[in-house]
């Protein structure tokens, strides 16, 4: 702690160039933690109480295959089944094709299966006497000022109906409040339509469910209802495969993109540059310092001592820039998730992003310094002050 | 006064490249404790070469070299860094101040390898730059004190950890005559009232004056003794 006087004055003995490089750095590190976040977010999805007690079936050659509707009578005979509910997906887009909602078309006792979506009775009383009738989501009716009573038109990017049309009308019944703050971000978002409508309007269906949802009464006997889920459909033209609700929802997200692929290459390549960056604001820095550190060494401060003071130096300037960008990635992160309406709800910067930025930190700082630091440890006394 | 520098057969060789060039040839030397000594003689003499080697900052071809009785040149790196901090000082022609540092931090750097609190740092740091007039220029950074006063404070750097020994190497090679005075007179002040050994490589007659002894090396060899 003696030295950090030292360690910081000559941090800022070029002060422009140490604060251009302090911006890169806090750029960097702000990246990461916005990545992070969506990481996180798209890492924990799926992840509920609740949703440990479901498994969802879905066919085995990929998620937009469906499956006959006639499975839901014979999962339901699985030991170990409580309920089945089923549900297709919708892919409604409301006003503009931008605006895409996540909507399903669910069987009548979906919401039984979904603790975490409640709906009051009356309101779920009218949804389930109106055949047009949908059920929607808090965040999803704020941002398009929703409310119980309004006919809506919908587009459905996928499903025509009779008649060929691809817009749908649809009459709101009621509200969905999530009541599970970690999922909340995704029933929030919700549209359900009836199932037996979506299947009546349009001719692409014709009794075929997307997906299925058993409940279990065991949790620990989840692999084994699975595995007899399975073989109801072994060597038939729907064979399925049927996982937890996380491992689905992971599975499912992983063929729409690899996000902790495309997070990990976003940011390797932006710390690859960091590194450039920061390596050469150090060598730079120790080369002008040559007849300083000499000075240090002559007065009696050990090679040892003069290796550890750069590195230092190093690691003080990726931690400052890293600690301020993940600092203010911190209030960034729900003003997008607001500004999203919902639509994107990132994960706060928890223990465990900091825990990654920090040593991030201490390792590009350490690389960036070994080598400046290593010049320094060796540097010939006699010679750089003779500036040899 | 007994010896403090005892010097036997000591030469020095650089490769320069493929080439060896003998910078000093089997000199030998005492230096008394308390004595002031001037070490003169032309370009490429050796004179800053055997400063580096009586300071610790480099290890002879041959010969020994001991400083209070310690064989400075049988030391490895680690000991002779430590040896240095207890037991020399240094002073150079460009001063070699930290720039981004105040005076007081300037002066209190060789205490950073004691364990003395931060206080007793200060204080003493203090006293330091008392002695050598600064008290007042404590908060200045090197660019905001004149040529005089930086070598003051590379003066007070020097002495603040009360080392035995003072290498100075051209310390008024870069000073105006009336800065010179000074800080020669300070050095003279430091060697008397204070009985530090001082060691000083000069080009300047007249500040080999100050000395009690002038060495004259040419091309590697002691070549005369002369005393004030």
């Amino acid at each position: 702690m003696k030295y950090l006087h030292l360690i910081w004055a000559s941090l800022f003995r070029r002060k422009t160039r140490t604060i251009l490089t302090l911006v890169s750095i806090v750029a960097a590190f702000l990246l990461f933690g916005l990545l992070d976040a969506v990481r996180t977010s798209f890492a924990e999805a799926g992840q509920s109480a609740n949703g440990a007690q479901r498994l969802q079936t879905g066919s085995r050659l990929s998620f937009i295959q469906t499956l006959p509707q006639s499975l839901e009578a014979r999962m339901a005979q699985v030991p170990g089944v409580k309920s089945v509910t089923y549900a297709n997906w919708f892919g409604g887009a409301y006003q503009d094709p931008h605006n895409q909602v996540f909507s399903f078309a669910v069987a009548p006792n979906y919401l039984d299966l979904y603790p975490e979506m409640a709906v009051s009775a009356d309101e779920r009383k009218a949804f389930e006497d109106t055949r047009t009738g949908v059920l929607v989501g808090e965040g999803l009716a704020r941002r398009f000022h929703w409310k119980v009573g309004d006919r809506i038109p919908m587009q459905s990017t996928i499903f025509p109906d009779r008649s060929g049309s691809k817009n749908w009308v649809f009459d709101i019944k009621g509200i969905i409040h999530s009541t599970d703050k970690k999922t909340s971000g995704f029933f929030d978002q919700m549209l359900l339509l009836h199932w037996s409508y979506f299947d009546d309007t349009t001719p692409y269906n014709r009794g075929q469910a997307g997906w299925y949802v058993t409940r279990v009464t065991d949790v620990n006997q989840a692999d084994r209802v699975a595995k007899a889920i399975d073989a109801l459909s072994a060597n038939s033209d729907h064979e399925t495969r049927t996982q937890t609700e996380q491992a689905a929802t992971a599975s499912w997200m992983k063929q729409l993109a690899d996000i902790g692929l495309i997070v990990t290459s976003i940011m390797g390549a932006v710390f690859f540059t960091l590194m450039l960056l920061a390596g050469n604001t150090m060598m730079q820095a120790v080369r002008e310092r040559t007849g300083e550190l000499a000075v240090l060494k002559t007065i009696g401060f050990s090679s040892t001592s003069v290796l550890a003071m750069v590195l230092a130096e190093s690691v003080l300037l990726l931690v400052l820039g890293g600690v301020l960008g993940i600092a203010l990635a911190e209030p960034l992160i729900p003003l997008i998730s607001h500004g999203s309406n919902g639509m994107l709800s990132l994960a706060p910067v928890g223990p465990g992003s900091w825990a990654l930025g920090v040593s991030l930190m201490l390792a590009i700082g350490l690389l960036v310094g070994a080598v400046p630091a290593w010049s320094a440890m060796r540097l010939n006394i006699v010679d750089a002050l003779a500036r040899r | 006064m007994g010896k403090l520098i005892e010097i036997r057969d000591l030469s020095k060789v650089y490769e320069r490249g493929k080439q060896k060039v003998e910078v000093l040839h089997h000199i030998d030397l005492e230096v008394a404790e308390g004595d002031f000594v001037a070490l003169m003689g032309p370009s490429g003499s050796g004179k800053t070469t055997l400063l580096n080697l009586i300071g610790g900052l480099d290890l002879p071809s041959g010969g020994s070299i001991s400083v209070g009785g310690q064989r400075i040149d049988q030391l490895g790196a680690g000991a002779l860094a430590k040896w240095r901090a207890a037991k020399v000082g240094f002073v150079f022609q460009f001063y070699n101040l930290m720039p981004m540092l105040s005076a007081q931090r300037n002066v209190e750097l060789p205490l950073l390898l004691t364990k003395l609190s931060a206080g007793e740092r200060r204080k003493r740091a203090a006293i330091a730059l008392e002695l050598v007039g600064l008290a007042d220029r404590a908060s200045h950074k090197p660019t905001e004190l004149s040529g005089g006063q930086q070598q003051r404070v590379s003066i007070a750097r020097a002495i603040v950890s009360d080392p035995t020994l003072l290498v100075c190497d051209e310390p008024t090679g870069d000073l105006d005559r009336q800065s010179a005075q000074d800080v020669l007179a300070l050095l003279r002040a430091l060697n008397r009232d204070h009985g530090k050994t001082i060691v000083m490589v000069t080009h300047d007659p007249k500040a080999a004056e100050y000395a009690n002894h002038t060495l004259h090396l040419d091309k590697g060899t002691l070549v005369e003794q002369a005393t004030a």
